[in-house]
């Protein structure tokens, strides 16, 4: 009986190591998990980056829509501004949330790499940013035809990555032409 | 000894320090400000990770404190303020997690470890220390036993000399 107690600690070390060890490599800690998906996108009150024109989140509504989190001084949202050009070309909806940057500046990157975004959404205080999570940009959100938050990836948009998320894009879609 | 003192100085003095000043966040009284410290030092930046509001100058900090702030003057609760951030950026901004179904292993492992540990350390020593006390009739039983292997053992010894002398007789003959 004592000579197999004395075996327990060697069996909780073996089921600690494996759980613990399971945890190490499988979880990308610079991406946290968003307490908002299936939520509907935060209300907001915001000007348009290139109109005179006020924004709210009805306009994120319709069509299912990637809301990409971007600015100027971020050298990663112009890492992935050429993928994002691809994907607008292809007809995917995008819709940009200028965080914390400042309009003109905004406006002279849109001229000079291409405008991917169906439309700009400024918000130089990074207060929608805060309502949506955002923790450094590039984030991207997708939205669904309801205007709920379906996904989020934090980091730049590529191939690879949309390869991932492509499924839950395309089931968006669907969703919103059945109702 | 100078040196440790100085050590703690230098410790004392950085704590102080923190990001989170006074002139920045002005509170009209010592509870707020306490209350907004002790906040500040429980959330986690988001970004960083490592550290917590208190201490991060990443610009998503300034920004929380900024709405910690806001969300105080509002004259929100503590745990609303936490709320706030935790429906945003997920349970992951707190330092101390609460007790749900994917913390349990966190929060009670530690103390089912040492339960086991302790139940373990007890059995292993109870086996060795075994307090020895006989009854009556058993040192009867002992002392008993005792005679007889005395006198077994002294009958023994005279066989011995019994045949050393029939030995020696033999030698004789």
């Amino acid at each position: 009986m004592n000579r197999l107690m004395l075996f327990i600690p060697l069996a909780i070390f073996a089921v600690m190591a494996a759980f613990l060890g399971g945890g190490i490599g499988r979880e990308d800690k610079d991406v946290l998990p968003s307490p908002l998906i299936d939520k509907p996108f935060p209300q907001f009150i915001l000007q348009q980056v290139e109109a005179e024109k006020q924004l709210t989140q009805t306009d994120l509504q319709g069509k299912p829509m990637l809301v990409n989190v971007w600015a100027t001084w971020c050298p990663t949202c112009k890492a992935e501004h050429q993928f994002l050009n691809t994907l607008a070309a292809q007809g995917v909806r995008i819709i940009g949330i200028n965080y914390k940057d400042d309009d003109e500046e905004a406006k002279v990157w849109l001229r000079d790499y291409g405008n991917p975004y169906e439309f700009n959404i400024s918000d130089p205080k990074g207060k929608l940013g805060l309502e949506l999570g955002v923790y450094g940009a590039p984030e991207t959100f997708f939205v669904d035809g309801d205007g709920i938050i379906r996904a989020k990836h934090v980091g730049d948009l590529n191939q690879r990555i949309w390869d991932k998320y492509k499924g839950v894009f395309d089931k968006m879609k669907t969703h919103v032409e059945g109702e | 000894m100078k040196f440790i003192l100085a050590l703690t100085l230098c410790i004392l003095a950085s704590a102080s320090n923190a990001v989170v000043d006074g002139h920045k966040y002005p509170f009209d009284n010592n509870v707020d400000k306490e209350r907004f410290e002790v906040l500040a030092e429980e959330l986690r930046c988001p970004k960083c990770q490592n550290q917590n509001l208190a201490d991060s100058n990443a610009p998503v900090a300034s920004d929380l404190r900024d709405k910690v702030y806001e969300l105080m003057i509002e004259g929100q609760s503590d745990d609303e303020i936490v709320g706030y951030l935790v429906d945003r950026y997920g349970d992951f901004v707190r330092y101390n997690p609460p007790v749900q179904k994917n913390t349990f292993f966190l929060w009670f492992a530690p103390g089912v470890m040492v339960f086991i540990a302790f139940i373990m350390i007890i059995s292993l020593t109870r086996g060795k220390k075994k307090d020895v006390t006989l009854s009556e009739e058993e040192q009867k039983k002992l002392a008993k036993l005792q005679a007889a292997r005395k006198q077994n053992d002294s009958h023994l010894q005279k066989d011995r000399t019994d045949s050393s002398v029939e030995t020696s007789e033999k030698h004789d003959s």
